[in-house]
């Protein structure tokens, strides 16, 4: 049994102009202690994706379909009552952009407290207890609970957010781009202790990035997304060293690189399509430089290429190799 | 919540924030004078019935009648021959009182039904904030005097009325300020890690509202002041209880006027102007102190 199983999850934003289709067809699988990437553009539905696991979604938010299983549990159903509990308990995120998920009037540890608090019965004595024992797990000194997030580096705040997410032992923890808005050295010290307290404690971590080298450093296994749709996923290796669909190609090569020769990466031309009239066919079509003339009308089935690698592209139908 | 983590360190940190909030309030001048005016007029109040013998007040027919000052009563004595002076200092302890608690009220209310309503929007937001239209339109003087004239005089109605009359201005603004407040990354990490809005009202948007209740306070007091003397003069007041507005209301309709006893005029008046003035000087200091934006660059 895996650890959280996403089947076909769809999640559309409404608008006055109707329906912008986020996400769409999402499927997922996790295990114990695994990591996942999630990459894809800026708007190609990540954080939609993501979100609509423990439906902290903007009230304009419709999901649509789709099935989520955690530990064989069914949460799809759940009601906010539920979903409160599932959160942090069960799942918890690392917010984007430390630097304002953080109250600025209050303590540090407080809101660290407060976590604790909201979902087990300890006494206040316990809960500052374990948030000291948390500060020393992401490597801050336990003496800082009492300070303020202005006192914090921005890599510290991280790694409060980090410990927050960590505080009710979740089974998955999902990193909303944990390490953007972070230097490299300090991206890099933040990546590893994420890795060592998921080995710890056999969290599944899904991380979503745009970064690829973030992903090659930390995931086992990475999804692509591409306008609301899982375009690729399969082992990172794999799909690094052999990527199948042309939009993973197009976006490893638009990753600068530091060595050889000096010339900026190719990016992919045009622009990400508007989901609210998605294109028919192939969604990546219209940029796609190996397009034929059946990609704009049929849309692509997925290929499984190789066991627990998969790619949704009508180039793959001959080479089927299951 | 997580009292023992806090109180450790507070008292430093306090001791910390306030004497940096001192070292900029000190700087300025219209708060420093603000200041030293009110600490005059609070230490009045607090040492009132020591400084003055409350029986002066009682009538007992021998003292003297509308007597201009002299060396026996600095500031001369009213129609029933009591002392202007000792009446003074021992009104400033109600008219002091009534304006505070009224401000405590008006205060409660506004940022409750602010918060309320900036927090949940939509309908909720709708109808708080046309009651606190209603609230804003409606001229505050008469409808003052007729539910002062429907409840009664007494001093507990007095600050009723003040209070529940000086809100809409305090909900307006703490409204606008939780509007942005609500939508700041903190907020909807609260709600991921499972706060309840009570939780979050009372956890995030509280302490972010509250240097904007706390300069607020102060002006609002300058106008519940205001308001008391106003009803009392315009007979609403208790006439039990020696206020400015009540010696006011007396001098004027015991013709105080026509008599010339300026003596009887004055002072009440020019205690509620100081008072008044008083905090509003403090009030625009907080609001330079606690407005970064205002402050100058030399601070």
């Amino acid at each position: 049994m895996k650890l959280l199983e996403v089947d076909n999850l769809t999640t559309y934003y409404k608008l006055k102009e109707g329906y912008v289709r986020a996400c769409e067809n999402i499927s997922l699988q996790l295990d114990r202690g695994e990591a996942v990437g999630l990459v894809g553009e800026s708007a190609s539905g990540k954080t939609t994706a993501a979100l609509s696991l423990v439906k902290l979604l903007p009230e304009n938010a419709i999901i649509k379909a789709g099935r989520i299983m955690i530990d064989g549990h069914d949460i799809s159903g759940a009601g906010e009552e539920e979903l409160r509990k599932i959160r942090w308990k069960e799942i918890s995120i690392i917010f984007q952009g430390a630097m304002n998920a953080l109250n600025p009037v209050r303590r540090v540890g407080e809101q660290i407290v407060e976590a604790l608090k909201i979902h087990e019965k300890i006494s206040d004595k316990e809960a500052i207890r374990r948030t000291a024992e948390l500060f020393d797990q992401v490597e801050i000194d336990p003496d800082r609970v009492r300070e303020y997030p202005h006192e914090f580096s921005g890599g510290m705040r991280q790694r409060v957010m980090i410990a927050m997410a960590i505080a009710c032992n979740p089974k998955i923890v999902i990193g909303d781009e944990p390490t953007t808005a972070l230097d490299v050295m300090v991206q890099a010290q933040v990546l590893q202790l994420l890795e060592n307290l998921r080995r710890e404690r056999q969290m599944g971590l899904i991380l979503i990035t745009h970064d690829l080298s973030v992903v090659g450093e930390t995931c086992d296994r990475v999804a692509v997304m591409y306008a609301g749709q899982i375009v690729e996923d399969g082992p990172t290796e794999k799909v690094f060293s052999d990527p199948a669909h042309p939009y993973t190609r197009a976006l490893i090569a638009a990753f600068p690189n530091i060595e050889g020769e000096r010339n900026l990466a190719s990016s992919i031309p045009g622009n990400p399509p508007n989901l609210l009239y998605p294109p028919g066919g192939c969604r990546f079509h219209q940029r796609c430089s190996e397009a034929k003339a059946g990609c704009r009308d049929i849309e692509p089935a997925i290929t499984e290429l190789a066991p627990g690698h998969r790619a949704c592209c009508h180039l793959l139908q001959g080479r089927v190799k299951v | 919540m997580n009292s023992a983590l806090v109180k450790q360190e507070t008292v430093t940190l306090w001791k910390k924030n306030f004497s940096s909030f001192w070292s900029i309030f000190r700087e300025n001048t219209m708060g420093l004078i603000g200041l030293i005016i009110l600490a005059i007029f609070a230490l009045m109040a607090i040492l009132g019935p020591y400084l003055v013998d409350i029986s002066i007040l009682t009538v007992d027919g021998v003292t003297q009648v509308m007597h201009p000052p002299t060396a026996g009563y600095v500031l001369g004595t009213d129609d029933l021959g009591k002392d202007i002076l000792a009446s003074v200092i021992i009104g400033s302890r109600v008219s002091l009182l009534v304006g505070l608690a009224a401000t405590v009220i008006s205060m409660v209310i506004g940022t409750l039904v602010g918060i309320v309503s900036g927090f949940y929007g939509r309908a909720v937001d709708t109808i708080l904030m046309r009651i606190t239209d209603v609230f804003l339109v409606i001229p505050w003087l008469p409808l003052m005097l007729v539910m002062a004239a429907l409840l009664g005089p007494s001093l507990g109605n007095i600050i009723f009325v003040i209070g529940i009359t000086s809100w809409a201005g305090t909900a307006r603004i703490i409204r606008s300020q939780t509007l942005s407040i609500k939508e700041r990354p903190y907020v909807e990490r609260a709600r991921a890690i499972g706060s309840g809005d009570g939780h979050i009202m009372l956890h995030h948007i509280l302490p972010n509202v509250f240097p904007l209740i706390f300069a607020n306070t102060v002006l609002v007091a300058a106008v519940a002041i205001l308001s008391e003397t106003t009803l009392s003069f315009l007979g609403m007041g208790d006439p039990t209880q020696v206020t400015w507005g009540m010696m006011l209301h007396f001098a004027f309709s015991m013709g105080a006027v026509s008599f010339g006893a300026w003596w009887w005029l004055l002072p009440p008046g020019i205690c509620v102007v100081l008072v008044v003035l008083g905090f509003t000087f403090i009030g625009y200091a907080l609001d330079e102190v606690l407005n970064p934006k205002l402050r100058r660059r030399d601070q």
